[in-house]
């Protein structure tokens, strides 16, 4: 891989991970880097770790107790170009920092029981961003930059559960754009959604490429292929490969690589 | 076939309610008939509840009652959800794992305690407590007011703790997810979320507290006086029926049935306010 222009955002590296009463690791030694502005996809059967491994990149696994981590998962501190383990984290506010600067758009779309404009507006207030104007004019921006600012822009007092499906995700994607992350983990986000919805999701995603690092868990073995620079292939808990999307899904070295993408099992 | 006798016995069944009510409505408002004619809307506000001589006639008025079951159930209620709501939060969010399950169990099994136990708690146990710290002489409002609320806490914590329950982890999580605290997802997601179930519980609370009579009869007093103070004794309705109807004649019976009717058309509001909300909830 000619890599030497591609700047590392994230590295998880040997992470072991298991879950409260599990008898072993669900993840057994990943490695994987995320390079910024490009999109890496995970890939990989049911069951596999990709979840697992997505949400430990932004801990959301630690609101539940009694999980075990073991390894490392590096993130690149903007000011100090340095990575920094985000395994060392503990106070409840370093987490929300590391939340905040590496988003999670789910399956489903999550729109908070509150208006259109409060679902964006909450994040930043959270932030503690107060200024009306600021605030608007943010909202806005983030708006446009999930595409669905047209269809809002006269309904933002409404309620944000009265929108399609498709619509609530995209509003979802604009809350997380909205606080200017650093990295955003999607986890198969159009998996609920409409061939239509599917396609604006998509073109949104390779759209904030440019100002977000993205890595993304998909089944969808072409939306993998038109989406992602990256892929990385897991199996029962281990990451089986990782190279260029392309060079995985035309030329995989490892033989159970092919053998997922070209649909002999999973 | 099955499906069809099914059908039309749970239709016949919902039937049946929707009559009993009407006929229950019914039958209050015809017994009702002689005490409104004699006393109309004066009956709300006069504190007078006297038989005449040798058991014709004489002034009723259920200003004392109606303001007694009012008053104690608007205490409880002051008390009772604050609480409720803190004990529902701590179980759904707070506490850790082993303990939430020995908790619930606590709260539910309070909630199914017979509510004449609760009277007898409060009268030989609390009334003194309340004594000391308040005085009065025991037994009034607030001590009534209070066991009303501690009887309607668990029932609260519980219905609140459930539609709390159904807020998604993927909400919460989403919250979590672009910065929010513990606090900031409950008040921000949890409570939004489960709104109608809340108000719903507080609603069906209020309902309980408005018509309990074995409690209320222990700790009221059971007197037929204005409570000058919070701690001073007075009566409410379904006590002054419980206590009344045994020796009472025409009138006073009629005026009881006034009572009963005011009773029962505010408990109906109420409870229909709730399942309103409930339903409410459904729709998203
Ligand atoms: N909360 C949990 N507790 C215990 N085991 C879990 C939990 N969530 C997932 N698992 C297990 O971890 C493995 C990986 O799950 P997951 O990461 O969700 O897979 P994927 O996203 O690739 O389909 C599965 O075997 C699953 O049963
Ligand atoms: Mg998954």
């Amino acid at each position: 891989m000619a890599n030497s222009e591609l700047k590392k955002v994230m590295e998880v590296k040997d992470l072991f991970f298991t879950y409260p009463g599990a008898p072993e690791p669900t993840l057994k030694g990943n490695n994987l880097p995320i390079y910024e502005n490009k999109i890496t996809a995970l890939i990989g059967p049911s069951g596999c770790g990709k979840s697992t491994l997505l949400r430990a990149m932004n801990r959301i696994h630690d609101l539940y107790p009694g999980l075990t981590y073991k390894g490392k998962i590096d993130l690149r501190n903007q000011e100090t170009g340095k990575m920094e383990n985000i395994l060392d984290l503990k106070k409840e506010n370093e987490l929300i920092n590391l939340r905040q600067r590496v988003g999670m758009i789910f399956q489903k779309p999550t729109p908070f029981p509150m208006s259109i404009y409060d679902n964006v507006a909450y994040g930043l207030k959270l932030q503690g961003i107060k200024n009306k104007g600021e605030l608007d004019g943010l909202v806005e921006e983030a708006l446009k930059g999930a595409a669905i600012w047209k269809e809002t822009k006269d309904r933002l007092k409404d309620s944000a559960m009265g929108m399609s499906g498709g619509q609530q995700q995209r509003l979802c994607i604009a809350r997380s754009v909205a606080l200017k992350p650093e990295v955003l983990l999607f986890d198969e986000p159009t998996s609920a959604l409409d061939p239509i919805s599917t396609g604006a999701i998509e073109e949104l995603i390779s759209e904030i490429k440019k100002d977000i690092t993205v890595a993304i868990v998909t089944h969808n073995m072409q939306q993998a292929s038109r989406l992602s620079d990256f892929t990385t292939f897991m199996y029962l808990g281990d990451i089986i490969e990782f190279d260029e999307t392309e060079k995985i899904f035309l030329n995989p070295s490892q033989k159970m690589t092919e053998d997922y993408i070209t649909g002999r099992f999973g | 076939m099955g499906g069809k006798l099914f059908r039309n016995f749970s239709f016949f069944s919902a039937t049946l309610s929707f009559f009993l009510l009407v006929g229950i409505f019914a039958i209050l408002f015809t017994y009702a008939q002689e005490s409104m004619h004699t006393f109309g809307f004066d009956f709300l506000y006069t504190e007078i509840w006297e038989p005449g001589e040798d058991d014709e006639g004489g002034i009723f008025g259920g200003y004392i009652p109606i303001m007694g079951t009012l008053m104690s159930t608007l205490i409880a209620m002051i008390l009772a959800t604050p609480l409720a709501m803190g004990i529902a939060i701590f179980l759904t969010e707070i506490a850790p794992g082993q303990i939430v399950k020995p908790f619930s169990i606590a709260i539910e099994l309070l909630a199914a305690i017979p509510s004449i136990i609760y009277g007898m708690w409060g009268l030989f146990y609390f009334a003194p407590i309340v004594q000391l710290l308040f005085g009065g002489n025991g037994v009034g409002l607030l001590t009534a007011g209070i066991v009303l609320a501690i009887m309607v806490i668990p029932f609260m914590a519980a219905i609140t703790r459930d539609s709390m329950n159904t807020t998604p982890d993927v909400l919460k999580e989403s919250a979590y997810a672009i910065g929010a605290t513990k606090f900031e997802v409950i008040k921000d997601v949890i409570m939004p979320y489960s709104k109608g179930g809340i108000i719903g519980s507080i609603i069906l609370s209020l309902g309980r507290a408005l018509g309990e009579t074995m409690a209320v009869a222990f700790l009221i007093g059971s007197v037929m006086t204005v409570p000058k103070v919070i701690t001073d004794p007075t009566t409410s309705i379904p006590v002054l029926l419980a206590n009344n109807f045994a020796e009472a004649q025409d009138l006073e019976i009629s005026s009881m049935y006034y009572l009963a009717l005011i009773l029962f058309v505010v408990s109906f509001t109420v409870i229909a306010l709730a399942k309103f909300y409930f339903f409410g909830r459904k729709k998203h």
